[in-house]
Order: C-alpha cells, then sequence, then structure tokens
C-alpha cells in the first residue's frame, strides 16, 4: 500500500522535531522518520545514565505527539519523483509526500593527523555518543581536543560518566576565545549556557591555542597512550587512555544532494541553500537547522518550526523570522572564533592515513586533479564510508571539492534496492 | 615508422592501450583527454577479461587480446585476479546448448569445461537450486581497467608520449583541431568510445547504459565470475532494454552485481530505480543470497555500440589520415590490447594476427552512405 504524508520530515532532532510539530498543528499529515532508534538526533541523544534535559523532553515529546507518526530506525535509500526508498531493519517501503523537510542535521569533521586511526581516537561527538549509550569510562584518562563548543559538551558527558578529562585543547587562540566571550551578553541565554558548562568543568584545564599534533601508541603499538600537543607554551606530551577529537560540525548533505537541491558554500563544505521560509531550490522541499548551515539547537528549533508551517502551507509568523536572523547571529559569531588556523590543515604528512576504509595516505592522492581521479587510482573514498569522512576532509585540506550524491545513501540490503514502488 | 606523430584523441582502456603501443613501435604520441584516464566506460566497467563465443570474429579478437592481457597479470594496479567465468544453464535446454560453446572455444584454443549440475554446487555453493549445471572457462579473469589505463598512458609516457589535457573538437584536412583553439597535424587515431558522434558522424554509435551494484565486503560467498548462458542474448540481442545475471567477485571481497542494457543517447547517468530492481531480481534467481547484503554504491556507465556490435578498428573511410578504434559495447577492456596491436599493424602495413576485415569501419560506412 501506498503511504502518503501531507509533511514528511527527515530527521528527529531538535529541528525535525520542531517542523514536526509545526506542520502538525495545522492539522497536516504528517510522518518524522531517523535512521536512529530513539528520537532527539546528536544534542538529545538518549543518555542511558542521565535524565533528558527538560527542553529535550519536552521537544522530542511534543514533535512525536500523535497522529504525528513516528519512524524509527528508519533510513533513507535513494528517492524518485515525490518518493523515498526507506528501510529498518526488517523491512523496505516506499514514502510519499506532499512536501519534505530535511532535518538531516551535522556530523563531525574529522581531520588526519599522525596516529588518529589508533584504537583509542574518536571523534568528540562519537565519544559523548558513546558515553551516552554506556561505553565504560570510569577512570578513564581522556584528552578532548580539536574545535568549537561541542569540546565543552563532550567533555561535560564524559565528566560525568565518571572519565577523568586530562585538558580540553582548543585549536583557537586563547585571545579569540576571550573576544567571544565578551560578546556573549548578546544572546544571555548562551552566556548562562557556557557558565553552567564552565562550573560542570571546573579543574579540568581549557587549553586556547593549542592542537593535537600527533597521537602517540603504546610499546605494543596499537593502543593509545599518548598525545603530543602544541600550544603557547611550546609542545608537550600528555598520558592518556583516549583521545576525543573533533574539528567542528558541518551539514549532512547526502539526501540534498541526491535530490538534487541547490547548495551553498560552507567554508570548504556545503549546505542547503533556502529562502527566508526554509524552502529549498526544489518545489516541494525545506530544509532547517544544521543542514542549512551549522547554526546549534536553538537555532534548528526556530528553523524546523518555520519550515514545518511553510511545508504545511501556513503564514510564518514575523517573530519567528526575527528569532532565527538572532540565532544566525550567534552561529556567525562561533564560526569566526571557531575558525581552523592554517596549522590544523597541515598536521597531516604525505604517510597519514587520509581514506580510513581503504588506506590511503594522503601522499597517495599527490597528482591528482580531482576527487575522481584520485578515487579510480587509489580506492581513496570507495569503501564503507563512501567518502563521508575522507571527502569532508580533503575539502577542508583544499586537495578536492566534495563529490556528488548517489544512491544507496547508505549502505542498503540489495532487497531494500529491489523493492517495488506501490502504484501511488 | 619512428617520429611520425600520432594523436590519439580519448584516453580510456582502448586509447590508452593504443597509445602505448604506438609509442613502443616509435611513433611520437599525443594523447588528447579532457577527464580522467580510464573515467569514462572504463571506469563504469566490470573489467571481466572473457572470451565471448557467440561472434567468431569477436572470439578471434577477445582470444588474441586474452593472451596479450597475460603480460599484465604481475601488475599490481592491474589487480588481475583469474577467477575463471562460470557459465549458469537454468534448464536442460540451456545446458544443451554448452557442447556447441565448448567447440567453438576450443576450435581457437580456448579450454573450457562442461559443468553437470553436482559440479556447479561444488563451485558455487550459494548459486540458487535446481539449476541445470553449466560451463567453466577456467582462464577468464578480471581486471581493475582505470589502473591499467593509467598505467598503460604512463608507459607511453615514459617513451616520450604527451598527454593533452583537451578536447578534440573536429577532425580536419591533416589533423585535429582541439576545443583549446590549437590544431595538431599528424596522423589521428580516434577512440572517444560514445562520443565518436561528435568526431566521425558518419560511423553509426550508440550509448547502451548499464547499472553496476558493488556490495560491502562478503569475501569467500562467490570464487568464479558467475554468467547466466543467456548473457549473450542480453548483451549481443538488439532489444530496446535488458538484464543478465552476471555478478563478480572482486579481490576485495567485494560483489559487483550486473547486468543491464537500454540504449540511452542521451547518456542520463541517473540511477534508474525500476531498471536497478528488474536487475537486481534477475540476480537474486540465481543467487538468492545477494538478497540480504548490503550494497555500497551504484552506479551507471555507457557501453559504445556500434550498429552490429563489432567494435570499428581501422582507417577511417574517405579519410587518408585519420583511423578509429571504438564502439567495443561490453568487451573494450577484453578486447583492448588485441584492438592496439590489430590497429598498429594496419597502420604500419603489416600482416595482422588475426583477420582485420570484420572489424573494417568501411563496412558500416558504406552502408550508410548508400
Amino acid at each position: 500500500m501506498a503511504e502518503r504524508y501531507d509533511v514528511l520530515v527527515v530527521g528527529a532532532g531538535p529541528a525535525g522535531l520542531a517542523a514536526a510539530q509545526a506542520a502538525a498543528g495545522q492539522g497536516a499529515r504528517v510522518a518524522v522518520l531517523d535512521a536512529q532508534p530513539r528520537a532527539g538526533g546528536q544534542v538529545w541523544r538518549h543518555d542511558v545514565r542521565h535524565a533528558p534535559s527538560a527542553a529535550a523532553a519536552r521537544g522530542i515529546h511534543d514533535g512525536l505527539k500523535p497522529p504525528i507518526e513516528w519512524l524509527a530506525g528508519t533510513s533513507v535509500v535513494a528517492a524518485q519523483g515525490d518518493a523515498l526508498l526507506v528501510q529498518t531493519p526488517q523491512a523496505a517501503r516506499w514514502l510519499h509526500y506532499g512536501n519534505l523537510v530535511l532535518a538531516t542535521g551535522a556530523r563531525e569533521l574529522l581531520l588526519p593527523f599522525p596516529g588518529w586511526t589508533l584504537p583509542g581516537v574518536v571523534g568528540a561527538g562519537a565519544a559523548q555518543a558513546l558515553a551516552k549509550q554506556g561505553w565504560p569510562l570510569a577512570g578513564k584518562r581522556v584528552v578532548v581536543a580539536g574545535s568549537g563548543p561541542l569540546l565543552l559538551a563532550a567533555a561535560t558527558t564524559l565528566r560525568a560518566h565518571g572519565a577523568h578529562v586530562v585538558a580540553i585543547c582548543e585549536q583557537a587562540e586563547a585571545s579569540a576565545l576571550r573576544g567571544f566571550a565578551a560578546g556573549l551578553w548578546r544572546w544571555p541565554g548562551k552566556l548562562l549556557q557556557a557558565g553552567r558548562l564552565r562550573l560542570q568543568l571546573a579543574g579540568v584545564p581549557y587549553r586556547g591555542g593549542t592542537v593535537v599534533q600527533r597521537a602517540l601508541p603504546a610499546a605494543d603499538g596499537c593502543l593509545l597512550r599518548a598525545v603530543g600537543i602544541a600550544g603557547p607554551r611550546g609542545t608537550e606530551r600528555l598520558a592518556c587512555d583516549m583521545l576525543a577529537v573533533g574539528y567542528g560540525l558541518i551539514p549532512n548533505m547526502e539526501l540534498a544532494r541526491l535530490l538534487g537541491c541547490a547548495t551553498q558554500a560552507f567554508g570548504a563544505h556545503a549546505a542547503v541553500q533556502v529562502d527566508a521560509r526554509q524552502h529549498t531550490s526544489l518545489d516541494h522541499v525545506y530544509a532547517a537547522g544544521e543542514a542549512c548551515g551549522i547554526g546549534g539547537v536553538d537555532c534548528a528549533r526556530i528553523e524546523g518550526a518555520i519550515a514545518g508551517l511553510a511545508a504545511a502551507g501556513a503564514a510564518v509568523p514575523a517573530g519567528l523570522l526575527r528569532r532565527r536572523g538572532h540565532a544566525r547571529a550567534f552561529a556567525a559569531a562561533l564560526r569566526r572564533t571557531f575558525a581552523l588556523r592554517p596549522q590544523v590543515h597541515a598536521l597531516a604528512s604525505a604517510d597519514t592515513l587520509v581514506c580510513r576504509c581503504e588506506d590511503v595516505t594522503l601522499g597517495m592522492l599527490d597528482g591528482h586533479a580531482d576527487f575522481r581521479s584520485a578515487k579510480l587510482a587509489t580506492r581513496c573514498g570507495m569503501g564503507a564510508c563512501q567518502g563521508r569522512i575522507c571527502g569532508a576532509a580533503l575539502a577542508e585540506l583544499g586537495r578536492f571539492p566534495h563529490a556528488g550524491s548517489r544512491p544507496p545513501l547508505f549502505p542498503a540490503r540489495l532487497s531494500t534496492l529491489a523493492h517495488a514502488e506501490p502504484a501511488s | 615508422m619512428s617520429g611520425d606523430v600520432l594523436i590519439v584523441v580519448g584516453a580510456g582502456i582502448v586509447g590508452a592501450a593504443c597509445a602505448e603501443r604506438a609509442s613502443a613501435e616509435g611513433f611520437d604520441v599525443t594523447l588528447v583527454e579532457p577527464g580522467t584516464v580510464g573515467g569514462g566506460a572504463t571506469a563504469a566497467a566490470m573489467g571481466h577479461l572473457i572470451a565471448m563465443d557467440d561472434d567468431p570474429a569477436e572470439l578471434a579478437l577477445s582470444h588474441y587480446s586474452l593472451g596479450l592481457w597475460n603480460s599484465l597479470a604481475d601488475l599490481p594496479q592491474a589487480q588481475f585476479s583469474r577467477c575463471g567465468t562460470l557459465w549458469v544453464a537454468a534448464d536442460e535446454r540451456e545446458l544443451a546448448g554448452v557442447p556447441a560453446k565448448l567447440e567453438r572455444l576450443a576450435a581457437v584454443g580456448i579450454h573450457a569445461e562442461a559443468v553437470d549440475s553436482a559440479a556447479l554446487y561444488q563451485l558455487e555453493p550459494a548459486l540458487a537450486p535446481r539449476l541445470a549445471g553449466g560451463m567453466l572457462v577456467p582462464r577468464d579473469a578480471v581486471v581493475y581497467g582505470p589502473a591499467v589505463a593509467m598505467h598503460l598512458v604512463e608507459c607511453a609516457q615514459a617513451r616520450g608520449a604527451r598527454l593533452l589535457r583537451d578536447r578534440a573538437l573536429r577532425l580536419t584536412r591533416d589533423g585535429v583541431e582541439l576545443h583549446g583553439g590549437r590544431t595538431l597535424r599528424g596522423t589521428v587515431l580516434v577512440a572517444t568510445g560514445c562520443a565518436l558522434r561528435e568526431l566521425l558522424p558518419a560511423l553509426p554509435m550508440r550509448a547502451r547504459k548499464g547499472h553496476l551494484v558493488i556490495t560491502q565486503r562478503y569475501p569467500g560467498l562467490l570464487r568464479h565470475q558467475t554468467l547466466e548462458l543467456g548473457y549473450a542474448d542480453s548483451a549481443h540481442g538488439s532489444d530496446d532494454s535488458s538484464v543478465a545475471f552476471n555478478v563478480q567477485p572482486r579481490p576485495t571481497g567485494q560483489i559487483l552485481i550486473g547486468s543491464s542494457r537500454e540504449f540511452d543517447d542521451a547518456m542520463d547517468p541517473a540511477v534508474s530505480m525500476p531498471m536497478l530492481r528488474r536487475m537486481l531480481e534477475r540476480s537474486f534467481r540465481y543467487l538468492p543470497a545477494l538478497r540480504g547484503l548490503d550494497a555500497l554504491r551504484v552506479w551507471t556507465g555507457f557501453r559504445p555500440t556500434s550498429i552490429d556490435g563489432r567494435p570499428y578498428i581501422g582507417r577511417v573511410p574517405g579519410m587518408e589520415h585519420a583511423w578509429v578504434a571504438a564502439g567495443h559495447e561490453g568487451l573494450g577492456i577484453t578486447t583492448a590490447l588485441g584492438t592496439a596491436c590489430l590497429l598498429l599493424d594496419q597502420l604500419l602495413q603489416r600482416p595482422t594476427a588475426i583477420d582485420a576485415a570484420p572489424f573494417d569501419p568501411a563496412r558500416l560506412a558504406a552502408t550508410v552512405a548508400a
């Protein structure tokens, strides 16, 4: 049987949930799907040991409230006409939509440096997610490194789960961080949040202008033992069991690209281009939140609400548009503050792996003018992640712009790809 | 011929092989290619080195070329894997065709053996039950085409050949004019596959779209390139669209799944979900275990297809200085090396190792002109 929704929302993070709530409030038949088994996205990810914040609990409750249909553990595989081919661990189906809202969120930007593939080195956001899912951390010495406010959030979660956070190494210069803090009065909520994080992280050194240059293995060569860092005080070595390192967030663009939405530059990466009503370049497709450029949870909530209203054919209150402007201004200030310094782009050497799936080093890509040529010659980007990690890293390093997207968006069962579309 | 100029237009596997051979013969070679070397049909292809017996001329060319491929078997980046081809008979009727195929292959010196039902499942235990048997061609192999094309270009470059990043605009009286504005003078060899139409519109060429799917790594599930015996009907028939069971174990443990055919002269690279479904349903019928495997990537490519399905290899009718090597349909990788030798022998007015007449472009240009 063909399933048809007035508004189909992809992604059950803050933006998608707000969109679902807003569209359902207009009487539209709405469904929200997410590849994860639980709603909340990354920022509101379920924590096995700690209760959710009031905002998260309310956002998830309101965004999934019947008659909104919640399609958990459902990933998008392919698109055709006004339908998406999706699969769950058990089955496949086609979902038809009147309007589609892309709330596909963001992922971490991981950059290669010597030793980054050692067991014990994980993304900062990944470490946070693992902690929330119950990964044992008690007594583990963790260095949190990279750039951006995610480092503080990750460190807080790791600490709450019993880890000993040795240090937070932020690549942005201390002066830039001070300037940013001085301007926070414009966003009182953020100021409060920063103060709260500061308290929760009392006693943890927060080092500005500091970069992890390499991860060092133990004598057996296969486990992380220490990291070499470089900062204003020179270079030093920090003993640790785990390194959680991420260089900020970039929009998840696979579905937008597959559909053919126009994009705009987001640094060396891309974001979905939208108008004031969160409308993309395609007639029946809207986008909200991080997919339109990293803006944070508040921005995602506002944009989700706007997209939900617009997708349901309703008017968008001027107040929402104003609040979005304010939230986006904060995001822009964040980006200026945490802009990656050239030093970060130079961490990888010729023999550093850049494609982990296929064991391709940075040096092997020399002489290739574009990603496709490099891929055909070296298999770079051909592995299980399909260039999600190395493609983004290579774009950030200024090697090649990011390549396109093709089905399946994620590895999908062959039986799903062969799933017949019901007559609509 | 030392020092004579040869401009090879197109650096797919065929152009690359011709450039390599020509440089070895002492030609002053310039290779014109706007895109990635081996980035067209070569990159989209399965890279199956296969002896197809349904057309005697193609079989002769394939056999000749397969012998030449042995020289690249140890090239690491070629990822040469002698997995053999297992042809599967769905029923007794298809199985009855095997002796004639064995005979045709034996006539050119290719060893193949009949496979009964029991042996079939020993060779490939994952095949669907109740298949009748088939035929094994043990010396068939699999390579990674783009890397070989790059290698051949590098060999030519090591002998002084130049790779020009430009696109040919049109053939002139004594050379070729490029989009960049330059005109190169000399003998021209057009090896542009589907793009042949731009330079030699008198030679009929159609683009035949195909879909391919590659899976995650499942080492050991499949050992041979495995095809249904009906494949030749799909490959060499002239139906508007067709699919055939054709799966390949990659050296990585991944499984590469083909094949579909549909004419698409607009060359729209979009994946067609209905065609993909048809192709996969066909493959599930023979290899049901595929259903539950994860696909990593789906892509499409275009086979350059002449009217009679045979490539054009030889002098362009009515043009003293222009030669062509294009239109290899699904056999470009298999026959590239043979094509290069066949063409160079003609260019140098030497006797050819196999009969060149079936590939003479004049055979079709004449009918078009008439």
